[in-house]
């Protein structure tokens, strides 16, 4: 396969991942906000920006749709959900004959829809002049990047490209939520003693379904929500498909069925990278976790995430002339 | 077939079949594909007129939309340069299709094939000994003052001396019905993706009628595309990996890349993509460097190379042309092919053929005056009213005057350009080409029509019977090309 498109698969992976892991926060935010006392709206959306890696040149102003719509639409921001769809529709474009027709179909009539003239307008966030309009869009963009990800299950060969969309998902999803666990770190593990009312219990669903792990979490802990084991169940649980763990293993598996296509013989290093990611995984234990310093092990599992981007490139994309001829 | 007419030719003596869609059909002196003469259908039309005639009234109309919709989930589209906004359009195609008897087409196939023969060897004549120059048969200076005249290209031998692998040749009918040559397209000619299409298209559409018809496959091009390419493998690579490359997805024609590269099963590389070292030239692969040795490019001599050719070029590949000319890879077409298709050029392809093949030549060309030789020069500018003037560099329908529909200061706004650089300019007679049918609304009405057959040339010529038909879509307009609000119609070779 040639490196540039493995280049676009990847990305085009990671910018759906992330326009719809940026529109369910938005929309579970949204959400929540019926709820909310005055000042907490000051600490929450502030809390939001934080999780989604402090875009640069947006700050909480007060108003909350006025921030929904920048993350939305404004395209000065590369991490916008249209921005996002904008660009993981334009790397399909540039290898359209790698991906199948009906992949192709799904991205594409998202991108139409999303910038349709008149579709900002119409999409105003704002509560007063539409009731359905935010929750209504929001809906649309997860939907449309949920059937993406099974029309690409269902019709295109799983093979090397496929695993490279599989990687740039999990890569991008197990970064996004170690983010999404450090936004919550103040408010749910740092003062483990605090006294918990109403309010705190709203926010720690917030968080499950920021992951879309409210109902999974239920299913194995019961409605019985308790921060460590909303951490635990975020950060370890080795079924759930957003959970950190599970990402990672999705990843290594997917960079080592690359690994076993491409032929690389020197791919030992992204392997061993991704394989001790997912044993330290698989063998934590969350009261270690807890003891310690939670946001310094979340960091590292950051560090480690940006080592394997960096290392598949330098191994599948970016490799020099002399090292290729060499080896 | 002939069942089926003589079926038909009763029915529409006897006035069943329905020519109410007809109305609107007047007919002047252009050739008409459909009508011998005011009532007198040709026979290759009847059954179709036949079939359209039973369709119930809004069946026509609902096909035509299946048939847009066909096209627009297909994504068939091109880029329309020079505007902001809205730059992917549908290519535009009408549904009606423009059928061409086999006798006709036997002529016209044999008409092609001596004519790339002649240009190849002319090509590898110009880049070698020159003899045509010194027989004074076609003149020194012309040939080397075309800007595509590559100098890098002499005494270079290249695989099967195939200069030319692909060409597009577009044809037009006079009014008595002979098919002309109105210019060669010899670097990088493009269309064919919707030539295929369209059929794909009108198969879906139009079943029975196609079947009736017994219409001369074209589905196999890919397939000899491939098998012209493979042809042409640097010697020692009998597996040869090849690749089709494209300026990208900005380019207009990058559909037809696309697809092109999906139906031969090759790879789409860009510029990037591909690596030369120590003149070998490589492709950039998860699994590390892959060596090409034939690339079918789709990108114009000037940028293929910023060593070699022009050195702003992003979309090109530093030191392919050493590589090439290393005999390590090759390329289809060759650099420098667009000397042969040059506008004044042209003129001598006639005398090209009786040199090299002594033979008179079978497709004749359309009368040209060049503007650099004087006395064609002043009748040129005496009578810019009647005739089209083209400047020899350009395509795609810019750069050009039509006479009789310009105004008096287009008129001296040309002829200054004239006089300013008479080598870039051509003029040939305001042609009628001929006229096809097409469905305009809910009837049929008279479009003028051109022809581009597709011709390949590796260890052997290969040609697909028909090509595409591009159609002017205005009303009276003469200019063809998708970027000046032309179309195209599947093409019917009956067997």
């Amino acid at each position: 396969m040639l490196s540039r498109v493995a280049d676009s698969l990847y990305w085009m992976s990671r910018y759906l991942e992330r326009a719809e892991h940026t529109t369910r926060l938005l929309d579970v935010n949204l959400n929540l906000m019926l709820d909310e006392t005055s000042n907490s709206a000051d600490h929450r959306w502030p809390r939001l920006l934080q999780s989604l890696g402090r875009p640069r040149r947006l700050k909480w102003e007060g108003n909350p749709y006025t921030l929904a719509h920048t993350l939305t639409f404004d395209l000065t921001n590369p991490a916008s959900v249209v921005a996002c769809v904008i660009s993981a529709r334009e790397n399909a474009r540039h290898m359209r004959e790698q991906i199948s027709t009906e992949q192709w179909h799904r991205l594409n009539s998202l991108y139409l829809e999303v910038t349709r003239p008149g579709f900002k307008k119409e999409m105003q966030l704002d509560a007063e002049s539409s009731t359905e309009g935010p929750v209504a869009f929001l809906q649309q963009v997860m939907e449309a990047v949920h059937q993406f990800q099974g029309v690409t299950d269902s019709t295109m060969s799983h093979g090397e490209g496929w695993h490279f969309i599989q990687v740039g998902r999990y890569l991008e999803r197990a970064t996004a939520t170690t983010f999404l666990l450090e936004a919550y770190h103040e408010d749910l593990w740092a003062h483990p003693d605090r006294a918990v009312d109403g309010n705190e219990y709203l926010e720690w669903m917030g968080l499950l379904r920021s992951a879309t792990a409210f109902e999974a979490y239920c299913k194995v802990y019961t409605a019985d929500l308790t921060p460590e084991r909303i951490l635990e169940f975020i950060l370890l649980d080795p079924e759930f498909p957003h959970s950190v763990r599970f990402s990672i293993d999705a990843l290594h598996a997917a960079l080592g069925a690359i690994q076993q296509q491409s032929g690389k013989r020197r791919a030992d290093e992204v392997q061993r990278l991704a394989g001790k990611l997912s044993a330290s995984l698989a063998f934590a234990s969350i009261d270690e976790i807890l003891d310690r310093d939670v946001v310094g092990y979340l960091r590292r599992i950051q560090q480690q995430c940006n080592a394997i981007h960096n290392e598949i490139y330098e191994l599948y994309v970016n490799y020099s002339i002399q090292t290729a001829l060499a080896g | 077939m002939d069942n089926i007419s003589a079926d038909a030719l009763q029915k529409v003596q006897s006035g069943q079949i329905d020519l109410a869609a007809l109305k609107k059909y007047a007919l002047d002196h252009a050739y008409d594909e459909m009508f011998a003469a005011p009532g007198q259908l040709r026979e290759n039309y009847m059954p179709l007129l036949d079939h359209f005639g039973s369709l119930p009234p809004d069946e026509l109309q609902r096909r035509k939309q299946a048939a847009d919709l066909s096209f627009l989930n297909q994504g068939i589209t091109f880029t329309v340069y020079g505007r902001e906004e809205g730059t992917e359009k549908i290519f535009p195609y009408d549904l009606i299709p423009r059928i061409i008897t086999s006798a006709e087409w036997e002529r016209v196939e044999r008409g092609l094939t001596q004519r790339i023969t002649a240009l190849n060897l002319f090509l590898k004549d110009i880049y070698n000994d020159g003899r045509i120059l010194k027989d004074g048969i076609v003149p020194r200076e012309l040939v080397y003052s075309c800007p595509q005249y590559r100098r890098q290209m002499m005494g270079l031998e290249v695989p099967r001396n195939v200069y030319v692998a692909v060409c597009g040749t577009d044809l037009i009918r006079l009014e008595n019905g002979d098919f002309v040559v109105l210019e060669d397209n010899l670097r990088v000619p493009s269309g064919v993706s919707y030539m295929l299409t369209n059929r794909r298209v009108m198969k879906r559409i139009f079943p029975q009628l196609f079947r009736h018809y017994n219409v001369k496959p074209i589905e196999q091009y890919t397939q000899l595309l491939l098998g012209t390419l493979r042809s042409l493998s640097p010697e020692g690579r009998p597996e040869p990996n090849i690749v089709l490359l494209s300026p990208g997805v900005f380019n207009s024609a990058y559909f037809e890349h696309a697809y092109l590269a999906r139906q031969m099963g090759i790879e789409l590389v860009e510029g990037r993509d591909l690596v030369v070292h120590d003149n070998i030239c490589y492709m950039r692969t998860t699994s590390g460097l892959r060596r090409v040795d034939v690339i079918y490019r789709r990108v114009d001599d000037d940028f293929i190379d910023p060593l070699s050719f022009r050195p702003d070029s992003i979309l090109g590949v530093a030191g392919l042309f050493n590589a090439y000319r290393a005999g390590n890879v090759t390329l289809a077409n060759a650099f420098g092919t667009g000397v042969a298709d040059d506008k004044a050029l042209y003129a001598f392809v006639p005398s090209i053929i009786k040199y090299y093949l002594s033979e008179e030549p079978i497709l004749q060309n359309v009368k040209t005056y060049l503007c650099a030789i004087d006395k064609e020069r002043d009748y040129v500018i005496a009578n810019l009213d009647k005739l089209v003037v083209k400047a020899v560099g350009e395509s795609g329908g810019y750069g050009m005057l039509i006479g009789t529909q310009s105004s008096k200061k287009e008129r001296e706004v040309f002829a200054e350009k004239i006089k300013a650089n008479p080598r870039n300019y051509i003029a040939q007679p305001t042609i009628s080409f001929s006229r096809a049918p097409c469905l305009i609304g809910d009837e049929f009405e008279p479009r003028h029509v051109d022809l581009r057959p597709y011709v390949l040339y590796g260890d052997k010529v290969r040609i697909v019977p028909g090509g595409l038909t591009r159609v002017a879509l205005k009303q009276g307009s003469l200019v063809v090309n998708s970027s000046q609000g032309g179309g195209s119609k599947d093409t019917w070779v009956l067997s």
